[in-house]
């Protein structure tokens, strides 16, 4: 399906991060969004509720997150495609319908503009302090999908791509930006609407009395497991709930329902993994030492990099524009050949964890932490780049 | 090119630094990223503004040793004047920054873009005087590029008057480059020539 | 829930199916609910005012939080949906944002709508957002085992107020009607007609409309407080009701062993939320309003029309 005209403005534009979030979301179909402000990513609802009369659809500023986050999801059961924006309070906050949002497998899309914490911490300054909270945060075992884009460019490209994959597969999708890139203005081109592909809602075909609300293809061989979708008021007489429930929608307090939902939830990210992941790679075949990054801090990497390259050091860069699920399969195809992984992250060492057990000891694995407030400097992840080429092979971290 | 406008809220510094960051990745094809800083206050309060341009892609977002600062206020030009690097450029708002001492090797150009404002009917223009001044003395953009993006970032009912002010501030410039001691408060202008082909990244 | 128990003996009354029944989930009777408990008797009201409405049960859409009255959306033979607790009234929000055409019910209890999510109802009170909210309010926290609650009246005997409630409760009726509820209304599950009326009343009518049901908790409230079984409460029901339309809303405090204030306290005309919205966004951007629900309104505004009788 093709994006709708009428909601993409087409052309050249000088735009920052959170504003170019928000043409992304316009574009790839969101017709409803709740927010509660917070800096540094109220920008993307302002410019929301400004553009949001003349296309056709509804922005309401709620009284706090927790609404923000349910008010999308009663929207997403009426049949718009949603979203929210917030920030590491917020995020907190927004948790528990995260969750919900897992659990009854609603299409909705979460943008994180992260700036620094704890607590209150930064308001206005970065960090990337909130990775494993996007991966973690709310209680129970649930999946997830979250994106990191580097620039306005790609906050505009990637919160399509956040929208089509909580379309695809019936998720929460998390747009991971932070401060620097959120407040960042540069060139953004949006290309022509036909040229920007839309995922459309998984409606059930099937007629009320056939229709199971979490029936999926599940004994079939490649077939989804993402469950059709009906909406409200159209007759199908659906029940939703937050507790473990059966294909019908119903509470069902066993551990095989519960065994046979949750696997369920986890398997249909993890089967399409290879679809959902993905990566920028440069000279990552013949370095000695990769470089591994994600956001505002994956471009400060690549000054360090070029840094590293003229002193002689064959450096590569692995960006994982996709963080989660982890590109657990290529890491690991990495880690059998290079010197020493450099991974700088604007917080004490998060996604870091992740490399390290995948890595499992068979490389090093040098971490770049940093409080936030600012970026790294170069200097600091040269100084990384430099140890980790001087790591005698074989000896492992 | 490493850029940093700043002066105070109010001053229009953001929306300057947004129209130089428009003219040169728009307008010129130039990459160009803008980022700024934010205090909790909403006027009044020190405010900045930089601008990374190139011809190649820009990665570190932001200004670590500034080519040119324009400081609009007397606390910018103290903060930030030790920033800019030997051979950089100090353009500063003269009715409002007392310099004792310009930085080693840097070039200082002054204008009272404010009074040439008020002059033309409007303080607001201010930046956009500066804005031209600062054009024409660094290169950075074209006249033409910069033109487009004054215009497409004012509302209509001001396009006259921010043309006028931009023509006055690019005037200034140009006087200034042809005549360094025209009335103006300078320091030894290196290599301003070359100047106009530096757009690119800075080491 | 057939009303013959043997299909295959020969009917000796006409056997009439209970009304409420094509509004239930009968494929997941028996209820959690205790005997004596009063939530199914408003779930009864509740079917039976949709009968009286003739509205069309595809369009109506049943939201709940969490708790014991939190489980009527699951329930409900409706679009119906059990969301997080405190929530329902922001859900719903939502869903009636996106499609103004549903007829959009939340229903929950006094500690999911009044506590938790305390700070949702007064948002959606003052929005005057058309919702229609049951509060079943049984004075305490049931599903969790009887704690105290915002509702829990002066002396009462809870789990966590053992030598009794010493908080003053909320007073729903007061709160919503100062936050902007155009419609508010209190009854007992004693008085299922008067119920029933006020339900059917909120179905028909546009604005952000709330119910508050007092009613019995048996097991947990009625027990600790030596109240007696369910039959005991309903005639205490009897006795205490003071049936005050109008009355000032001031008054409406709940005690132990006191007058329990009810009636029909507010009803008014405010423009609601998507009146207030739609009108002001076009008077603003003129032609160049994209009206979100240009195909639903239609739709909605047929369905008005014919329930306005109501």
């Amino acid at each position: 399906m093709q994006a709708d005209p009428r909601a993409v403005l087409t052309g050249v534009h000088f735009l920052n991060g959170d504003q170019a979030c928000c043409e992304g979301a316009l574009a790839a179909g969101a017709r409803f969004a709740a927010g509660y402000p917070i800096t540094p990513s109220t920008e993307i609802v302002e410019r929301f509720s400004k553009r949001i009369p003349l296309v056709g659809g509804v922005f309401i500023q709620m009284e706090d997150e927790l609404a923000a986050s349910i008010a999308i999801q009663g929207a997403a059961w009426a049949g718009k495609k949603v979203f929210t924006v917030t920030s590491g309070p917020g995020f907190s906050l927004m948790m528990e319908h995260i969750g919900f949002a897992a659990m009854t497998e609603t299409p909705c899309v979460f943008v994180n503009v992260q700036r620094g914490g704890p607590s209150t911490g930064l308001p206005t300054l970065p960090a990337q302090g909130d990775m494993m909270q996007a991966r973690f945060g709310s209680h129970g075992d649930y999946p997830c999908i979250a994106l990191s884009p580097d620039s306005p460019q790609e906050c505009f490209r990637l919160m399509i791509r956040a929208m089509n994959l909580a379309e695809e597969f019936r998720t929460p999708v998390f747009l991971m930006m932070d401060e620097v890139v959120g407040h960042m203005t540069e060139r953004v081109e949006i290309p022509a609407a036909e040229s920007i592909e839309v995922t459309p809602r998984r409606l059930t075909e099937k007629a009320p009395e056939d229709y199971l609300p979490y029936e999926t293809e599940t004994s079939k061989i490649g077939g989804s497991l993402t469950p059709e979708m009906a909406i409200a008021g159209e007759g199908y007489k659906f029940h939703v709930t937050g507790l473990t429930h059966d294909e019908r929608g119903y509470p069902s307090m066993t551990p095989e329902t519960q065994h046979k939902l949750i696997h369920r939830l986890f398997a249909k990210i993890d089967t399409a993994k290879d679809r959902i992941i993905e990566l920028e790679e440069d000279h990552t075949e013949e370095a000695e030492v990769v470089v591994i990054s994600y956001g505002i801090t994956m471009r400060v990497a690549e000054r360090a990099i070029q840094m590293a390259r003229t002193e002689g050091i064959a450096t590569g860069k692995l960006r994982l524009i996709t963080v989660w699920p982890l590109a657990e399969e290529r890491i690991r195809e990495l880690a059998g050949r290079v010197k020493a992984f450099v991974v700088p992250e604007l917080n004490m060492g998060q996604v870091v964890l992740e490399v390290e057990r995948v890595t499992g000891g068979r490389t090093r694995v040098i971490r770049v932490p940093h409080a936030g407030g600012t970026v790294h400097k170069p200097e600091q992840i040269l100084e990384a780049i430099r140890r980790g080429a001087m790591t005698v092979q074989g000896a492992g971290a | 090119m490493e850029i940093r406008i700043a002066g105070f809220g109010g001053q229009g510094v953001i929306l300057a630094t947004q129209i130089l960051g428009r003219a040169a990745a728009i307008h010129d094809g130039l990459h160009a990223t803008m980022t700024q800083s934010f205090g909790p206050e909403a006027r009044g309060g020190a405010c900045s503004a930089q601008l990374i341009v190139s011809d190649e892609p820009v990665l570190y977002p932001y200004v670590t040793r500034a080519d040119v600062l324009v400081a609009m206020s007397q606390e910018a030009c103290t903060k930030f004047s030790p920033e800019v690097k030997p051979g950089g450029i100090l353009i500063v708002e003269q009715d409002l920054v007392r310099m004792q001492q310009p930085p080693d090797g840097v070039s200082v150009f002054c204008l009272p873009a404010t009074r040439m404002a008020e002059e033309l009917g409007k303080r607001v223009v201010q930046n956009i005087v500066m804005l031209g001044f600062a054009t024409a003395i660094t290169g950075v953009v074209g006249e033409e590029a910069l033109e487009n993006a004054v215009l497409s970032a004012v509302p209509g009912h001001l396009a006259d008057l921010n043309r006028k002010a931009l023509a006055a501030g690019l005037e200034a410039g140009r006087t200034c480059l042809r005549n360094p001691s025209s009335g103006m408060e300078t320091g030894a202008i290196p290599g301003l020539a070359a100047g106009v082909a530096s757009a690119r990244a800075p080491a | 829930m057939s009303a013959s128990l043997n299909p295959a003996a020969p009917a000796a009354f006409p056997i009439c199916e209970n009304p409420a029944e094509q509004f239930l989930r009968s494929d997941r009777m028996p209820s959690i609910w205790c005997p004596g408990c009063g939530i199914g008797t408003t779930v009864n009201c509740f079917a039976r005012a949709l009968i009286k409405t003739g509205i069309d049960p595809k369009k109506v859409v049943i939201v709940s939080g969490i708790g014991c009255t939190g489980r009527v959306a699951g329930y409900m033979h409706l679009d119906s949906f059990h969301t997080t607790h405190g929530r329902a009234i922001p859900f719903a929000t939502g869903l009636k944002l996106a499609n103004p055409g549903l007829t959009v019910v939340v229903y929950s209890g006094d500690g999911d709508l009044a506590s938790i999510g305390g700070n949702h109802l007064i948002h959606a009170a003052r929005r005057n957002i058309d919702l229609k909210v049951v509060c079943v309010n049984n004075l305490t926290y049931s599903m969790t085992g009887g704690q105290a609650a915002a509702t829990t009246p002066r002396d009462a005997i809870t789990a966590t107020s053992p030598y009794g409630a010493y908080e003053p409760p909320l007073n729903l009726p007061h709160l919503v009607a100062a936050a902007g509820a155009s419609y508010v209304s209190r009854w007992t599950t004693y008085h299922v007609v008067q119920t029933m009326k006020a339900m059917e009343r909120m179905l028909t009518r546009r604005g952000f409309s709330f119910l508050e049901v007092i009613s019995p908790c048996p097991t947990l409230f009625q027990r600790r407080n030596r109240l007696g079984d369910g039959l005991d409460t309903m005639k205490s029901y009897k006795e205490l009701g003071a049936t005050r339309h109008n009355a000032n809303l001031a008054d409406l405090d709940m005690t132990m062993g006191g007058e329990i204030v009810i009636g029909n306290f507010v009803e008014r005309d405010r423009p609601d939320y998507l009146e207030a919205m739609q009108a002001h966004l076009r008077a603003q951007l003129q032609e160049q309003y994209v009206d979100p629900y240009e195909h639903a309104e239609a739709e909605s505004a047929l369905e008005l029309g014919e329930l306005s009788c109501g």
